[in-house]
């Protein structure tokens, strides 16, 4: 078996090669990778926003997250939806924004069943290898409660990954703050 | 199914299609001779979970159809002239760790250019801009998991750590894989740099064998006559366990 190729730090420059428009560069992908839907995308339309902060309680404002998930029946390129995104946090304020579907359950091999949830990979100065973790829904209480992944984690630790619902007259809008360190520090999977 | 202990807690673990992730070769997270990983890295290790989304499928994109120039660096920013700097080509193959070519995955490539200095707005080191250099590239592996770039060869530049600290030549790379699960994000390195063993971030990595599989090695048979040097940079995603092989339920 060969040895994996290993990871190093995406760096503070990691937009001019994933998301240029950020870095100001008009070449490559466009400006709306955090973007996952369309108008007549089926499913129910939602928005995610949050922060990532570190160690000393400040924002991350150099980081590019990645987002990947299920469609709204829980299936993976079933239709256009291409279950993949990509966020930078602002510059200045630290804050990311995607838009997508709600995801629907995905089952496993063995016939469990995952609670919708959202997986975001963060890549940033300072983080060697990137960090995944694993945003769940807080409307799906009984789903998230048999969810076979989230039910395994300490209850202190488990809220770390399900987002807050927040106020939006427009589209339902989800919170999902994370920490690097700290009490509240997020859960992160070897994944 | 294994019964496994997760914090404590008997869990059923199914276990994931993929080898787990060996965390003796990757970089560490918290280092202290690296300064940014200090507010940055998680106080928990990462908690190994079995089968995810991420095992289960991955973005693709075969559609992209990247433009001519995708790949070459030298010619996708030109404004009326050249790029500056010493010309190179860096190409290699991209396989698992079962030796199985990974096609038509997304490569995506950024870099400084010839004096050190990156193509973004919060650069503000005091070598020039290139007019014509972006350093940024990108391609999808050919069937047999070839990739290519053109482009210049990165100059070192200092960084803000604590004292005297250099980076070395090196040019990031993003690799996608079949499933989320192989994704990479790593940096490859040049024979011969004196940079390389003084650098605090190639120096997160601790198994000297690990970090000299970061180093592109000098390829003189893929060298262009009177235009440009040539560099090897092999990559190796995350390997399926065998016994997955036969198993026909990709997704669900």
């Amino acid at each position: 078996m060969l040895p994996e190729t290993p990871a190093q730090t995406a760096g503070p420059y990691v937009h001019i090669g994933t998301f240029p428009y950020a870095a100001g560069l008009t070449i490559g992908w466009n400006a709306r990778l955090h973007e996952l839907v369309r108008d007549k995308e089926p499913g129910e339309h939602i928005e995610i926003n949050g922060m990532i902060y570190d160690g000393g309680n400040a924002p991350v404002t150099d980081a590019m997250i990645e987002l990947w998930q299920a469609d709204t029946n829980g299936g993976f390129h079933r239709s256009s939806f291409p279950g993949w995104g990509r966020a930078v946090s602002d510059f200045t304020t630290g804050e990311w924004t995607f838009r997508t579907v709600r995801p629907g359950p995905v089952l496993r091999r063995d016939g469990s069943v995952m609670a919708p949830h959202i997986m975001l990979a963060i890549f940033a100065r300072g983080v060697n290898g990137h960090l995944s973790t694993l945003m769940y829904f807080p409307d799906d209480p009984d789903a998230n409660s048999r969810d076979p992944i989230l039910s395994a984690l300490e209850p202190a630790r488990r809220v770390t990954l399900v987002a807050k619902r927040q106020p939006n007259a427009e589209i339902h809008s989800y919170r999902f703050d994370i920490f690097l360190q700290g009490d509240s520090e997020t859960v992160f999977f070897n994944i | 199914m294994t019964l496994e202990l997760l914090e404590g807690h008997p869990v059923h673990r199914l276990a994931s299609r993929y080898y787990d992730r060996d965390l003796r070769i990757q970089p560490v997270r918290h280092d202290p001779l690296y300064a940014s990983t200090l507010l940055r890295s998680p106080t928990h290790p990462p908690l190994a979970v079995g089968e995810t989304i991420a095992d289960l499928s991955g973005p693709v994109f075969g559609h992209l159809k990247p433009g001519p120039l995708d790949n070459d660096l030298i010619g996708n920013f030109a404004s009326g002239g050249l790029a500056l700097g010493e010309r190179i080509i860096i190409h290699g193959t991209v396989q698992d760790q079962n030796g199985r070519p990974v096609p038509e995955t997304l490569i995506e490539i950024w870099q400084a250019n010839a004096g050190g200095r990156y193509r973004h707005v919060r650069d503000g080191y005091l070598a020039p801009l290139d007019p014509n250099f972006s350093g940024c590239g990108r391609c999808l592996t050919d069937r047999d998991g070839r990739y290519t770039f053109k482009t210049i060869r990165p100059g070192p530049y200092p960084f803000k750590n604590g004292g005297c600290a250099w980076r070395p030549s090196h040019i990031h790379f993003s690799v996608f894989g079949a499933t989320f699960t192989q994704r990479l994000v790593t940096q490859a390195y040049f024979e011969g740099d004196p940079l390389i063993p003084l650098c605090p971030i190639a120096n997160t990595i601790k198994d000297p064998r690990a970090l000299r599989t970061l180093v592109a090695t000098l390829d003189m048979s893929a060298a262009i006559e009177f235009d440009a040097l040539a560099y090897r940079f092999d990559i190796v995603l995350r390997g399926r366990h065998a016994t997955f092989f036969e198993n026909r339920t990709e997704g669900v």
